[in-house]
């Protein structure tokens, strides 16, 4: 009998629990396995304590997974996705086709004057927001103070590459495996090509001119590839044609490398005594230019949240996307996670905060980087296209790549300068023709 | 008489066989060590092979981050299924390929494995929206069908080999004695064949059991197996290996060890046909 009672209690309570959720609203969140988006999922507790009717999935992929993934869906208007983690790179090219709902009614309290101008106008279309930013970065020169003391210099306030030439000849003691310069090799668009087209910017030179022309004839890209090549080459570590940011982050961690230049977001990654070995010996400055320039690259990437046009719960993608770039966030991260982790370069007001410029000593760096990014003007020349460490056309991706394995074949020994960049113009000239530029 | 073979020659081929194996199983072993590294370490430029801080920290993550048994349920759903749905349609083509062959019969058998040689990436589109207007994305029943049809070639491929080292006679004979087409393919071919469409069945489970493209392309949140369990901790910026590690080896664990269990059948179907 109390059996029989046990079973019906126990089935009615399933059943309420059941039709309690039946009310819930479920969205899915595509997203990357990145420190910042992880934190945010273990923080969720409070988005729930707020919002106890939206359910929230998250959908975590790799990078180049992930950005497949989300085009085949968004392109097919599949509709499996309510949120999605994407670069500034695919928002403009994606808000131009309405694959994204525009975000400029996210309320009050979300504050969107206080997003960094820079970062806010690369997700900007006819003066409307299409994917609101999680965190941000652009790059910097990292370098290893102890070993530049040693080698007798001293960081100039904007350093040349031949300074960097010169300090990368001294600090390089490859019987002890230090090597003076660890720079990404690895090809792709996001890999190699992001690093070489803003050194490239910094030397003066472009990707096209005005007519679409493609530019690796000229002078700069040869300037640029053979000092590339060079410093590699003599101060480089051993297998730097596979190295991305991630190899480089580990060599840098464990005292491998005298300088390291890559996105800004690396510095709270090797500040970091848990991780790493050198966390005390790093000092920051900005990327190089070449003698007399004040091109710093203008890299600038943002991991932002957006909305695709093909979601049926708009109204819950919204409050969770509001939820988790408003000020409020940033708040609850440095009361739970303290505030170094707090997701860095989206929001003036983090850098105004004296707590937080205090701990991270990157912070003021990362900020006048991210500020001299010019993604409209990202060469001293003029330009038809946008973006500063790509060009934010659909066909770079492609692109992108294929020049990236002509040069990490020439970081590997395999064709020289000249080759490499032979090779580089008429592919991409190729493509240019055959994508219809110019347009 | 036999020939003699020497101790001496006995040895060196066994350690031969025990080289080549290790060698073969290093990368997996180098996954399950580096899973009880830390990140640092696993990363490391001289990395250790057995002498490191063994943690335990790497599975706590993994296990507080997903839900391991949805993806393992999923997995084992998708893999099964697949394979069943595929050998109840693989066996009666196969016993009509190997008993009562047509004139187009070879044709037919090379024009279907030809289907495998396609990329997949070719169909993803046409199959991604067919899968959106039937409803079937992101649910097990839809990646059921699209593996049943991705494996089809190789089971009835697999299973017309073993059919044919079957004398016809012996199923004639059943005719005379009276039974009917389904019973003869039921209670007289199927039993003899039954290690033939054991091999098939493993060799199937473990092709579906690691397949990613598929699974990874028509899945978000519901019916993502260990395939997408294991991609996701996969990351651009920030050291990841020690992690990857530790979701991989979770993911082939299971499969793992069914192969060590089930290698007698495996080894016995894969050479079946080969030995007359």
């Amino acid at each position: 009998m109390t059996v029989t009672i046990r079973t019906l209690v126990g089935a009615s309570l399933v059943l309420a629990l059941t039709g309690a959720a039946s009310a819930e609203t479920t969205i899915t969140v595509a997203t990357v396995n990145n420190g910042d988006m992880i934190r945010m999922q273990r923080l969720m507790p409070d988005f729930y304590a707020q919002h106890p009717d939206i359910k929230v999935n998250w959908v975590t992929l790799e990078e180049n997974v992930l950005r497949q993934r989300v085009t085949t869906d968004i392109a097919s208007k599949g509709g499996q996705y309510d949120v999605l983690t994407i670069g500034n790179y695919e928002v403009p090219i994606w808000a131009k086709q309405g694959w994204l709902l525009a975000l400029d009614n996210l309320g009050a309290d979300y504050k969107q004057a206080d997003l960094l101008p820079q970062v806010a106008a690369a997700l900007t279309v006819d003066s409307k927001l299409y994917a609101v930013p999680f965190y941000a970065e652009s790059s910097m020169l990292m370098y290893r103070t102890d070993l530049l003391e040693k080698a007798g210099l001293k960081m100039p306030e904007n350093p040349d590459w031949d300074f960097i030439t010169t300090a990368a000849a001294k600090m390089t003691d490859k019987a002890a495996g230090v090597y003076g310069i660890c720079l990404r090799g690895k090809a792709g668009w996001g890999e190699n090509m992001a690093f070489i087209t803003t050194m490239n910017n910094t030397m003066g030179g472009s990707w096209f001119d005005m007519q679409w022309k493609p530019q690796f004839d000229g002078a700069e890209w040869k300037k640029t590839l053979s000092t590339y090549l060079d410093l590699m080459g003599k101060y480089g570590p051993p297998g730097a044609s596979s190295n991305g940011f991630n190899e480089n982050l580990a060599l840098f961690q464990t005292g491998k490398c005298g300088m390291w230049i890559d996105a800004t977001v690396a510095a709270s990654f090797i500040s970091d005594p848990k991780e790493s070995k050198v966390a005390d010996k790093v000092g920051f400055a900005p990327t190089p230019t070449r003698a007399g320039g004040s091109n710093h690259g203008n890299w600038l990437w943002s991991w932002n949240l957006g909305i695709p046009a093909s979601t049926k719960k708009a109204d819950a993608a919204r409050t969770f996307v509001a939820w988790a770039t408003s000020p409020a966030y940033l708040k609850l991260v440095a009361e739970k996670e303290g505030i170094a982790n707090v997701p860095p370069g989206t929001r003036t007001s983090l850098y105004e905060n004296p707590e937080y410029l205090k701990v991270a000593p990157f912070a003021k760096m990362t900020l006048t980087a991210i500020q001299s990014a010019n993604t409209a003007h990202p060469s001293d020349k003029p330009v038809p296209y946008t973006g500063g460490q790509f060009v934010a056309i659909p066909e770079f991706q492609a692109i992108g790549t294929a020049v990236g394995q002509q040069f990490s074949a020439a970081l590997a020994g395999k064709a020289t300068v000249d080759q490499a960049l032979a090779a580089a113009q008429t592919l991409t000239a190729r493509e240019m023709t055959r994508a219809g530029y110019p347009k | 008489m036999a020939r003699e073979v020497s101790t001496g020659r006995k040895a060196l081929v066994t350690a031969v066989a025990w080289g080549i194996g290790l060698l073969i199983f290093f990368p997996i072993l180098w996954t399950v060590l580096t899973s009880f590294k830390t990140e640092g370490e696993a990363v490391a430029p001289h990395p250790s092979f057995l002498f490191f801080d063994w943690t335990l920290e790497n599975y706590e993550t993994v296990n507080a981050r997903s839900d391991y048994l949805l993806h393992f349920w999923n997995s084992v759903v998708i893999a099964l299924g697949s394979t069943l749905v595929g050998l109840l349609i693989a066996i009666p083509a196969a016993w009509s390929m190997a008993f009562v062959p047509g004139r187009r019969t070879k044709d037919l058998l090379m024009w279907m494995l030809s289907t495998k040689m396609m990329p997949a990436v070719g169909v993803l589109v046409p199959i991604y929206l067919l899968a959106r207007d039937t409803g079937l994305l992101d649910t097990r029943v839809g990646l059921v069908a699209v593996l049943t049809l991705v494996n089809l070639p190789i089971i009835v491929w697999m299973l017309y080999t073993y059919f044919k080292e079957i004398p016809g006679e012996i199923l004639e004979a059943a005719r005379m004695d009276g039974a009917s087409l389904g019973s003869e393919i039921l209670y007289v071919l199927t039993p003899m064949a039954v290690p033939g469409i054991a091999s098939t069945l493993l060799l199937n489970v473990i092709l579906a059991w690691n397949e990613s493209f598929w699974t990874l392309n028509l899945t978000a949140a519901n019916a993502a197996p260990l395939t997408a369990f294991i991609a996701s901790y996969s990351s651009p910026e920030g050291l990841f290996y020690a992690k990857l590690s530790a979701a991989s080896t979770m993911a082939i664990a299971p499969i793992l060890i069914l192969g060590w269990f089930s290698q007698k059948q495996l080894v016995r179907g894969l050479t079946f046909g080969a030995v007359k």
